[in-house]
């Protein structure tokens, strides 16, 4: 599996580390039944899914990819943007 | 009182010569990661080509001139090198001290792309991977930053504490190199 950092290029999946789905939060004051679904329950799609990964052992960017999930293709990859920078604290 | 003396990370370990290729330590030198604040970036620039006659490097390139380099070091990060910060550069980005962190070490011989190509998963051929070109790559799990000085010279950077490990498996790949002739 390769991806394809913005900055780096395309580098080996053994120099990054993932965290898992890229998903929106609830608003704080959505309520219990929201967060617990936020918190513990998945879709796990088979097919497009968007995801963070962290270029650990390269630039250091945490970087939103679209992966297959039944071929593992890279679709598309993006840096975090400023407001997503605190999808780091995995 | 006890006499101490600084010691450069490979002191006891190079330089050290296999067939073709000569590994050594390159001459310790003060360094600073640069880290422009948000949205200083810019004027950042200005200050170093003010001060140094460098402009902030693209990623994955270096810049260098009169014994002064700046290496892209990573996402918004830049590693001064060969010469003391300038006080007014604060004024743009976070400095740190590096100069005592990292073991730093060049890779020199006709083939050295073949030895780094054992160890790196990162295209290092001189058609790709030109003078002044940088990488922050894997390098045998530890977090690299290689950079091309000549037709057939790398820098490699890794961490201080990491120095015995480094020599140890660029050893291994140039004795590899060298056995197949």
């Amino acid at each position: 599996m390769r991806i394809t950092c913005p900055l780096c290029g395309e580098r080996d999946r053994r120099e990054f580390t993932y965290r898992g789905a890229a998903l929106d939060a609830p608003a704080a004051d959505d309520g219990a039944e929201a967060w617990h679904s936020h918190v513990h329950l998945r879709q796990n799609p088979a097919g497009p899914l968007e995801e963070w990964w962290h270029h650990q052992q390269g630039c250091g960017s945490w970087i939103r990819v679209r992966r297959d999930t039944v071929s593992h293709v890279m679709l598309a990859s993006a840096l975090a943007k400023p407001e997503d920078a605190d999808g780091g604290s995995a | 009182m006890v006499e101490l003396s600084a010691k450069t990370p490979c002191a006891d370990l190079l330089p050290l010569t296999v067939g073709a290729l000569t590994l050594s330590e390159v001459a310790p030198t003060v360094m600073t990661t640069l880290s422009p604040y948000e949205g200083c970036r810019d004027a950042l620039s200005a200050a170093l080509e003010a001060r140094y006659g460098l402009r902030w490097p693209k990623p994955n390139r270096s810049t260098a001139k009169a014994g002064v380099r700046l290496l892209w070091f990573g996402r918004d990060m830049a590693l001064l090198s060969g010469a003391a910060p300038d006080r007014g550069l604060s004024d743009h980005a976070a400095l740190v001290d590096q100069s005592d962190g990292w073991a730093v070490v060049q890779l020199s011989g006709a083939g050295a792309e073949d030895a780094l190509a054992r160890l790196c998963p990162v295209d290092l051929r001189p058609s790709v991977f030109k003078r002044g070109h940088t990488a922050r790559c894997d390098l045998r799990h530890m977090m690299a930053s290689i950079t091309r000085l000549g037709p057939a010279s790398f820098q490699i950077m890794v961490f201080r504490s990491m120095a015995e490990t480094l020599v140890e498996d660029v050893k291994t790949a140039m004795e590899a190199v060298a056995a197949r002739g």
